[in-house]
């Protein structure tokens, strides 16, 4: 009988860890459609259950908030309608109003994010014992998009610092991943792009760690729509808004920088920093103005600020480094 | 085909390419533009650019497939001239709300960005078409120069859809469906051209 040595193996031929995960969670997505169908066999009075989770009304209820010090103050904010109307969420579909009408089906509860990689212990959190961990804040952020465009948002929640402390990282954590939830039983339109899923975003430790960086539960003061990434978001308001990841189901603390989406996908145009900056333009267009939603065409360009406006807090992370070469 | 016919069908044409305008400047009087009404003005002037260049290159293979429908040719040059208007607009608007008019910023676009060197190609290569689309034109030409001239309208298409391609993020497939067609209507020339030699070559025969 032949028994492989681990020596046996190439390591070409070990999945990545990424891969291994995604798998992994095609899989549990794949029981779940299996559980689908046995539900449906039980009876039909249950049926409407299985198609229509109870959970996805949960988007709008009020949320109890305290004002914060942090808020971006002085401008008009985007209306609730253009911030749920004008998406980029890809699993849903890559046009601006894809995500509005296809995002109703994601199963915000039960919701669990899954902690693991340098820390303690690996854990599991609730999404209720998150929202509980601590007193959600409005905090007012601008938003600027990759693509040349900005809204100013009234995001609820704390700062993604108060919820790391709880992951009890170890030193050797450098880098925290973030991964979002794929299903393509849920989200039917990912193959409108080659991007492979799901979709992975991170943070260099001390990013991560700035008082700026928001876990995020909500909008307006209400429980987030499906589509801004419900139930719960990263929001990194001097990075361009990829950089936030939706709908996250895993924190991975690691000590090298991990494989995000979009760098993946075209690293000339999407560097892993990606620090709203005016002086380094995308290769396909200038980032030095940017296009405000929700007013006439004539009144919408203005001049996008060196990190969004926030490098008074964070352009210390920074210093010393060439950020035409780390873009 | 009865003048009555024709004129009513002209009609409807026209109706049908300035409709596209006309919503535009309904949304922006009324302020209903969506969103980002400024990417709103850019895709669609666009995208119907692309639309019109190729329902004016599908006439001639839908005239050799079904000889019936051979008064198509006589809305070949509204599609062609209406492509090449809304090309102008998609251009003016990128002129007026994304380069805010600066030269500067024009010239470093055309210099770094190939998606937009692309894009005035395209235009620049429609030019000339929509400059001889004169039956005057035609006649001062000649039939064989001027069709020769209009041959350009195939490349101008090409450059149309690669800039589409490279306007898109990476990865992004929204441009497939009118690049299959274009392929499909470029592809159906030199098919239909040598099914026809080998039918004539048959009778000859």
């Amino acid at each position: 009988m032949l028994i492989r040595k681990p020596s046996d193996i190439p390591s070409s031929a070990i999945s990545s860890k990424d891969r291994y995960l995604n798998r992994r969670r095609f899989l549990r997505g794949a029981a779940g459609t299996i559980a689908a169908t046995g539900a449906a066999a039980l009876g039909a009075e249950r049926l409407g259950e299985v198609f229509n989770p109870r959970i996805t009304a949960l988007a709008g209820t009020k949320l109890e908030t305290v004002k914060s010090p942090l808020s971006t103050t002085g401008e008009d904010l985007t209306s609730l309608e253009d911030i749920t109307h004008y998406n980029n969420f890809y699993e849903f579909g890559v046009g601006k109003g894809d995500p509005a009408r296809n995002a109703s089906g994601l199963p915000t509860r039960p919701w669990t994010v899954r902690v693991d990689g340098k820390v303690k212990n690996p854990k599991t959190f609730d999404i209720d014992t998150l929202l509980k961990l601590r007193p959600l804040e409005d905090r007012i952020y601008r938003h600027r998009c990759v693509e040349a465009w900005s809204m100013v948002i009234p995001w609820v929640g704390y700062s993604l610092s108060e919820f790391i402390k709880q992951c009890e990282p170890l030193s050797t954590a450098k880098y925290v991943q973030f991964l979002s939830y794929y299903d393509k039983s849920v989200e039917k339109w990912t193959s409108e792009s080659t991007i492979f899923w799901p979709y992975s975003e991170g943070l260099r430790m001390d990013e991560a760690m700035h008082p700026l960086a928001l876990l995020t539960f909500g909008l307006y003061g209400e429980v987030l729509p499906n589509q801004d990434g419900a139930p719960v978001r990263i929001v990194v308001p001097w990075k361009y808004g990829f950089k936030s990841a939706k709908s996250i189901v895993a924190v991975r603390f690691l000590d090298k920088e991990p494989p995000t989406t979009w760098n993946e996908q075209a690293p000339n145009e999407y560097g892993f920093y990606s620090n709203v900056n005016p002086n380094v333009d995308h290769p396909r267009w200038s980032q030095k103005t940017d296009r405000r939603i929700g007013v006439p065409f004539y009144a919408q360009r203005r001049t996008t600020l060196m990190f969004n406006g926030y490098g008074e807090q964070v352009a210390s992370l920074y210093s010393g480094m060439d950020l035409k070469k780390n873009f | 085909m009865k003048r009555s016919t024709l004129i009513l069908l002209k009609t409807l044409t026209w109706v049908a390419c300035l409709g596209p305008l006309g919503l535009l400047i309904y949304g922006a009087v009324t302020n209903t533009l969506g969103p980002d009404p400024t990417a709103n003005i850019e895709l669609t002037t666009g995208y119907n650019t692309l639309l019109l260049l190729i329902l004016s290159l599908a006439v001639t293979p839908l005239r050799k497939l079904v000889p019936r429908l051979s008064w198509l040719i006589k809305f070949r040059r509204l599609l062609g001239l209406f492509a090449f208007f809304y090309g102008t607009l998609h251009m003016l608007t990128y002129v007026a709300l994304y380069a805010g008019f600066d030269v500067h910023a024009m010239l470093a676009d055309i210099e770094k960005r190939r998606f937009i060197t692309m894009g005035v190609a395209g235009w620049l290569l429609l030019l000339p078409l929509a400059a001889t689309s004169t039956t005057w034109a035609i006649r001062k030409l000649g039939g064989k120069n001027w069709n020769r001239l209009h041959r350009m309208v195939y490349v101008a298409a090409v450059c149309g859809v690669i800039h589409y391609w490279w306007q898109v993020k990476p990865g992004v497939l929204s441009p497939l469906r009118l690049t299959l067609v274009l392929g499909v209507l470029l592809l159906s020339r030199p098919v239909l051209a040598w099914y026809e030699r080998r039918r004539v070559g048959v009778v000859k025969g």
